[in-house]
């Protein structure tokens, strides 16, 4: 499962960064939006990878969770980073609509009036 | 413990929270941003005060033991910064005062204004990897806010490209977040930094290394990373342009001072000449590049990246006396730039154009605000005794103790093109003679020179006070620098690695 996972990962990236060099701006979101799933992906699988049915409760008599327990910090890191990716993605989607209705192209090339002398 | 930590955070925020709900009383609006501005900057003055005196400030949110919770942490560097967040986004409001549009102000510009100040307190005062990510993405979101505010079409089109390279540069440092995770197993920079220093493979973690360098590099806007600055800084209004000039990419600086400083420390030393090379290549990049501009915010914003290049050659020097003098070159230009793209600004407000070919005149005019762009521009170019020659006389001592001739040469010979374009503003805007008749156009008032004055102020003080704004420096990259230390202040005197092996027991 490591091993799929990580090969999913892979080819978010690459799909990804393929988008993002395409000159359109709906790409170029897609490419962002693959590239934040692949990041989340990433971090699930940091820690001791991935961990199957073994949930991390506390013991009570012991008040510690056993050693080859599920580390929660990780999921705690993706529920954040999924958090502010769909809140950042969500912007990024305005932005482009409203760069969409100014410039009259969603083509990155027509968009360089800031760059001119 | 200092609970103390919290309130520079609580109270930006909660003022942001109170001024978006009163939206419609302008006036009351206005006084409590100034209010929560004034509270954090007499925050970090008596911040700055105390970490001098008594070492660290450390507090643990939530009351988590130190490696498991979120650590809030003040050493010198973060004082600094968050003292100049504060001064920074006061004289924002102050120039914003006297020259926003009124149809930003009502699209909640000094909440956004508020939670920017929030977001970079964040990042200056945190311990924690992790959190630092978190508190990264507040102040960028405020800051999309603030650079779309008004919707021209030269700010949609910068603003995307700002924002969607930033994206990708959070995109790294998540990336890199994660994977230090995975070969640390933890996020607390104190514990990370010993485990990473007694690490066996060193190229794992050179690896995850080189996605934080590129991270906090794009965003620092080194080169080749920088192409997003000049195309967006001088679009939105010109108050937001002086605000993130001065401090947007210094956030980037103090996270590559912070991490490499601290948590990549083992990595610093195999890095540096990767860092030097690119801090060259930045000088020399942002300088040639505002030579071919003809617009006063366009040449000022490629000045940011070049100057970036010094801060990055404090940290690729990766000593005391080099990360010193990068500190205090950072304290400098943040002050100085500002003060530059306040009086550029002012001119281009009563003027109503930032073309230099359509300027002119205003020294005659406005001798007031010439003589301050005077001496803004020597501080800036290093001119002594006015603040810039101590940074830089520091980073070239330093480059010289460690005999880094090529890149002491760099930095040398990009002050004069400096000069050259301060110069050649000069002449354009203030000494030529105007094109068209000036009489018409308003004069400037005290509301439009008072924050440029206050910052051409503090530069003449940070010239005059220079030896002990270099001790504080000193002071500040010794604690930056000082990993063990930091372990001792944030997990007790046994370091963190000896706090989890009891919790785990």
């Amino acid at each position: 499962m490591n091993l799929i996972l990580s090969m999913v990962v892979g080819t978010l990236f690459a799909g990804g960064i393929y988008l993002v060099l395409r000159r359109s701006v709906v790409k170029l979101i897609l490419g962002l939006v693959l590239l934040s799933h692949g990041a989340h992906l990433l971090i699930f699988l940091m820690g001791d990878g991935l961990v199957k049915a073994r949930a991390p409760f506390v013991r009570a008599e012991t008040g510690v969770a056993p050693a080859d327990s599920a580390d929660p910090l990780i999921q705690a890191l993706i529920l954040t980073a999924i958090v502010i990716s769909l809140g950042l993605l969500t912007f990024v989607m305005a932005l482009a609509y409203r760069a969409d209705q100014a410039v009259g192209s969603d083509d990155l090339n027509d968009m360089t009036s800031t760059d001119q002398l | 413990m200092a609970q103390h930590l919290f309130l520079p955070l609580i109270v930006p925020l909660f003022s942001a929270g109170v001024a978006t709900l009163i939206s419609r009383r302008r006036v009351w609006v206005r006084v409590i941003a100034v209010a929560a501005t004034l509270f954090n900057l007499g925050y970090g003055v008596w911040l700055l005060v105390t970490v001098a005196a008594m070492g660290r400030q450390v507090a643990q949110a939530g009351g988590w033991t130190a490696p498991f919770g979120i650590t809030l942490l003040a050493d010198g560097l973060s004082a600094i910064m968050l003292l100049l967040t504060a001064l920074l986004t006061l004289v924002t409001i102050m120039f914003s005062l006297v020259t926003l549009d009124p149809r930003q102000e009502r699209f909640y510009y000094y909440p956004l204004l508020l939670l920017l100040l929030f977001g970079c307190s964040g990042a200056f005062l945190t311990g924690d990897l992790f959190n630092l990510y978190v508190w990264f993405e507040i102040l960028l979101v405020t800051s999309f806010g603030l650079i779309t505010l008004g919707g021209s079409r030269a700010q949609l089109e910068g603003g995307l490209k700002y924002v969607v390279l930033n994206l990708f540069a959070s995109l790294c440092f998540l990336v890199g977040a994660g994977l230090v995770y995975g070969v640390a197993g933890t996020l607390n920079m104190a514990h990370l930094a010993e485990r990473l220093n007694a690490i066996q493979e060193p190229t794992l973690v050179t690896a995850v290394a080189g996605f934080f360098l590129i991270a906090f590099g794009s965003k620092a806007a080194l080169a080749p990373l920088f192409f997003w600055l000049p195309t967006s800084y001088h679009t939105p209004s010109i108050a937001v342009t002086a605000l993130f000039g001065g401090l947007l990419s210094k956030v980037g600086v103090y996270a590559l001072y912070r991490v490499f400083g601290t948590v990549f420390q083992s990595e610093l030393g195999r890095l540096a000449p990767l860092i030097l090379a690119v801090a060259g290549v930045t000088m020399v990049v942002g300088v040639i590049g505002a030579m071919a501009q003809v617009n006063v915010r366009r040449i000022l914003a490629f000045h940011i990246v070049s100057q970036v290049g010094y801060m990055a050659m404090g940290l690729g020097l990766a000593s005391v006396a080099g990360l010193a003098a990068g500190i205090l070159f950072m304290v400098h230009n943040i002050v100085v730039k500002t003060a530059l793209f306040l009086i550029g600004g002012a001119a281009e407000h009563l003027t109503g154009t930032g073309e230099l070919k359509q300027m002119g005149g205003m020294a005659r005019r406005e001798p007031f605000l010439a003589a301050l762009w005077l001496l803004a521009s020597f501080a800036l170019v290093g001119v002594p005794p006015l603040s810039g020659f101590f940074g830089k006389l520091g980073l070239i001592q330093a480059g010289v103790t460690q005999e880094q001739w090529l890149i002491v040469g760099v930095a040398a010979g990009v002050s004069l093109f400096t000069l050259f374009s301060m110069l050649k503003i000069w002449n354009e805007v203030f000494w030529k003679k105007a094109y068209g008749d000036l009489n018409h156009l308003p004069r400037a008032g005290a509301g439009l020179l008072a924050p440029a004055v206050i910052l051409v102020a503090v530069s003449i003080a940070l010239g005059l006070g220079a030896a002990p704004a270099l001790d504080y420096s000193v002071l500040a990259a010794e604690q930056a620098l000082d990993s063990a230390g930091l372990a001792r202040d944030v997990c007790g005197a046994n370091g963190c690695e000896a706090v989890e092996l009891a919790v785990a027991r």
